[in-house]
């Protein structure tokens, strides 16, 4: 059991902190036995999809790849990324391009919305100051410009960043599948 | 039992969905709930959607990556259904059954055998309309059950009380094959309720007891529902019964072959001639993607109804893809010119949609209507009614006889669109002043909420309402059904004898009663199978049982046989002298009886759906 009065620091610490920065502090959390990672959870399993058990073929490979290839899949389906970013764009008028990558965004987007939810990782307006908590996470914040002195630092918003809170991609298709970005298609007549 | 549901499903022709609820609760508290349908979307994947859309794919072995169809609940499925199915069927039409509720109701083709997909290459093996329709009623079955009944516990579908909407327009042909195919899906309680009457329970249910307050004694209410492939109209009056409000369906209408699809075809035809005109070439497939590009910028221009053009861009083809984009717009006038004067046109009451047309060798698939304006077809509902009435029943009618409707309902995905909705009411109103009655205002357009599922939510209501827990609406026979009786006159070459209809149910005629057709006996051979014409009319109405009309013009059609094999031990080769007796079930169908004359024996006549085509 922590003492009181530490409860106490701790109760008004995470009040300011909830209130300011919407977030509890890093070493609060790990003296009540918790973990950042517990309470906003990173990058996390895919949860829909089932886990693939052994991969078949001849080079195996680890899942994680198969669901990068997987996701381009997705993305060239839908959304025709892969052909668009494989095409040579240079010679069309903007107008071409433009009428073509409205409706690629669309449907890419689509895309996102339905497989990977994304959260942006300091929710508050870009180009305002914020405070970086002691303790943060440096895959999570980076920090640019004159970075000295200890945390909290108070500075700018210059991004927001994106984590992924949920990944639902289907399950992975069968064998040589799942080195397919997109099959060629042949029209029988 | 722990809990007991009650389901309504709506089999749709485009789109089908379940909705419950619990059949314990009072009618009040029964929240209904939309069932989530998994399926295939894509290959490899399945996702809950709440409608399931009424496709059927047979793949073949060159369609699909082995492995990429499994479902949860089994592994390598014989047919894809749902998304998937309509999503392959646009690349390779030839496996795709579609519309498989439209056939079930088209009397020209053979709905017990294998036709369909319809003119598809000879290595597809076919399949039935009714066993299609009941292959889509089995999945929602697995879906209910692995939700529900999760090994062994709880409510297995086949065990609860499952209402099944039909079109109202459905013929008593149309309505025993729907029922067979509940049963071929195990469903052994199911009972049959209209569409547009669901829609209507939808709107009650979302009421809770306030609808008492919009609609009183004596109007009339028009349940307009236009679908994804059919358009339907029915009439509700409001009536008093024992000091209470009480609704009963007095008209039904045509079956309609018109709806949504026929509209964003419509508008990707009109985008098309404009992108030819201009150079490009498109082909089927493009087309395709025309259509759907179509049906997605038409709800943009719709549901924002400040802009004035959407763009529809068709990507190209393989690896040209920016460089062979084609940019197009579909303008607000369009929207205008092609679904509100095409599909809504401002036309008089008078003014009946063109006939079909019948060329010799007709084409034989599906009868799609030959006039596309809903508002013709309306003028022709609203006026079919004005002839011939209950007695019982007040209509509101025009100095021409026109039933003139108090109130609108609208149903159906096309009626999502507020301009369409607007002109509807616009073209009744212009016909209401006309026959001197005030227009419809706000309050007159009722307004079910959730088009796409209010059908399913309405049936499942109405199940609750049949246990005595909510308002019922009286509906009864949806037609007036005659049997055949051949003149005896002398023959005369080249003409068949005159054929005389002899009324067996009387329109509106109450669900759980029986009638006995007086004065008439027919002579009967034991043992040998008798038949007997069929016939029925959405028009008459003023007749009763045991009237018998000659020269009814245009006004009855005749459907399939009625067959009838007397057994009787040790009579074989007798003639038995039968009276006819008319029922009309609990679960909405009709039976017809032969009764021996001193009440001993009775035999069922049997729709013979089957033989008509096999001659």
């Amino acid at each position: 059991m922590i003492r009181f009065s530490k409860r106490l620091s701790f109760a008004f610490r995470c009040f300011f902190s909830l209130l300011l920065q919407g977030k509890v502090p890093h070493d609060i959390l790990q003296a009540l036995g918790g973990t950042l990672a517990e309470v906003a959870p990173l990058a996390a399993a895919p949860k829909a999809a089932p886990v693939a058990s052994k991969v078949e073929g001849d080079k195996p490979s680890p899942e994680s790849l198969d669901r990068a290839v997987q996701l381009l899949g997705l993305l060239q389906r839908d959304g025709r990324l892969v052909d668009f970013l494989e095409e040579d764009v240079s010679s069309y008028p903007d107008g071409q391009l433009g009428a073509a990558v409205r409706s690629i965004h669309t449907s890419c987007r689509q895309v996102l919305e339905r497989y990977i939810k994304l959260e942006p990782i300091i929710p508050s307006e870009e180009d305002q100051p914020v405070t970086v908590p002691t303790g943060f996470d440096l895959a999570a914040i980076k920090l640019v410009g004159n970075v000295t002195g200890e945390p909290p630092i108070r500075g700018l918003l210059r991004h927001r960043g994106w984590r992924v809170t949920e990944v639902t991609l289907p399950a992975l298709p069968q064998g040589s599948g799942r080195a397919i970005v997109a099959p060629a298609e042949v029209e029988i007549p | 039992m722990e809990s007991e549901f009650i389901v309504g499903i709506d089999l749709g022709t485009t789109n089908s969905a379940l909705a419950y609820c619990e059949g314990a609760a009072a009618v009040e508290h029964a929240r209904i709930e939309v069932e989530s349908v998994p399926q295939l979307v894509n290959p490899n994947e399945v996702a809950d959607r709440t409608l399931l859309p009424s496709f059927l794919y047979i793949p073949g072995d060159l369609d699909f990556p082995k492995g990429s169809l499994s479902l949860p609940w089994d592994a390598e499925p014989k047919f894809v259904i749902g998304e998937l199915a309509r999503k392959r069927g646009a690349e390779g039409p030839g496996r795709l059954v579609a519309s498989a509720k439209s056939w079930l109701s088209y009397a020209a083709a053979n709905r017990t055998s294998p036709i369909l997909p319809w003119q598809t290459p000879e290595e597809v093996s076919k399949l039935s309309p009714v066993e299609v329709s009941s292959l889509y009623l089995q999945y929602l079955r697995t879906v209910w059950d692995v939700h529900h009944a999760a090994e062994g516990k709880g409510d297995a579908l086949a065990e609860l009380d499952v209402l099944l909407t039909v079109p109202a327009s459905f013929d008593e042909e149309a309505r025993e094959l729907t029922r067979r195919a509940a049963e071929q899906a195990g469903l052994q309680h199911a009972t049959l309720l209209e569409e547009p009457q669901a829609a209507f329970y939808a709107w009650l249910e979302s009421q809770g007891d306030g609808w008492r307050k919009s609609i009183k004694i004596g109007d009339l209410v028009l349940v307009c529902d236009v679908g994804g492939g059919t358009t339907d109209f029915s009439l509700i009056a409001v009536s008093e019964e024992n000091g209470d409000l009480a609704l009963q369906r007095v008209a039904v209408g045509d079956h309609i072959l018109l709806g949504g699809d026929n509209m964003d075809l419509a508008l990707a035809r009109l985008l098309q001639q404009r992108l030819e005109a201009e150079g490009h070439r498109i082909d089927t497939y493009q087309l395709q993607g025309l259509w759907h590009l179509c049906r997605a910028a038409k709800e943009h221009l719709f549901e924002h109804s400040k802009s004035q053009k959407q763009d529809v861009t068709l990507l190209g083809k393989g690896r040209k893809l920016v460089g062979g984009t084609i940019k197009t717009e579909l303008l607000r006038e369009d929207l205008n010119r092609v679904l509100v004067e095409g599909f809504f046109p401002k036309v008089g009451s008078d003014e009946m949609p063109a006939r079909q047309r019948r060329i010799g060798f007709q084409e034989l698939g599906l009868p799609y209507a030959a006039d596309a304006a809903v508002t013709k077809h309306l003028a022709r509902f609203l006026s079919q009614q004005m002839q011939n009435s209950l007695e019982a029943v007040n209509i509101r009618r025009g100095r021409s006889g026109l039933a003139c409707p108090t109130h609108v309902l609208f149903n159906g995905g096309v009626m999502k669109a507020d301009v369409l909705r607007g002109r509807l009411v616009e073209v009744l109103n212009h016909w209401l002043t006309e026959e001197g009655f005030e227009v419809l205002g706000a309050a007159n357009v009722l307004d079910a909420p959730d088009l796409e599922h209010a059908v399913a939510r309405g049936a499942a209501y109405y199940g609750k309402a049949r246990r005595g827990l909510g308002v019922r609406i009286r509906s009864g026979a949806s037609r007036t059904y005659y049997v055949g009786i051949e003149s005896a006159m002398p023959a005369v070459p080249g003409m068949e004898a005159p054929l005389k209809a002899l009324c067996v149910v009387p329109f509106g005629m109450e669900e759980g009663t029986e009638a006995m057709v007086p004065n008439r006996a027919f002579g009967l051979v034991v043992g040998e199978p008798a038949e007997f014409r069929f016939l029925s009319s959405t028009i008459r109405k003023q007749d009763h049982v045991g009237d018998l009309l000659e020269n009814w013009g245009s006004e009855i059609e005749e459907l399939s046989p009625l067959e009838v094999t007397l057994t009787l031990e040790g009579r074989q080769g007798a003639v038995l002298p039968v009276r006819l007796q008319s029922r009309v079930t609990e679960i909405g169908t009709l039976e017809l009886w032969c009764v021996s004359s001193d009440g001993a024996d009775r035999w069922k006549l049997e729709l013979n759906i089957r033989e008509k085509n096999e001659q």
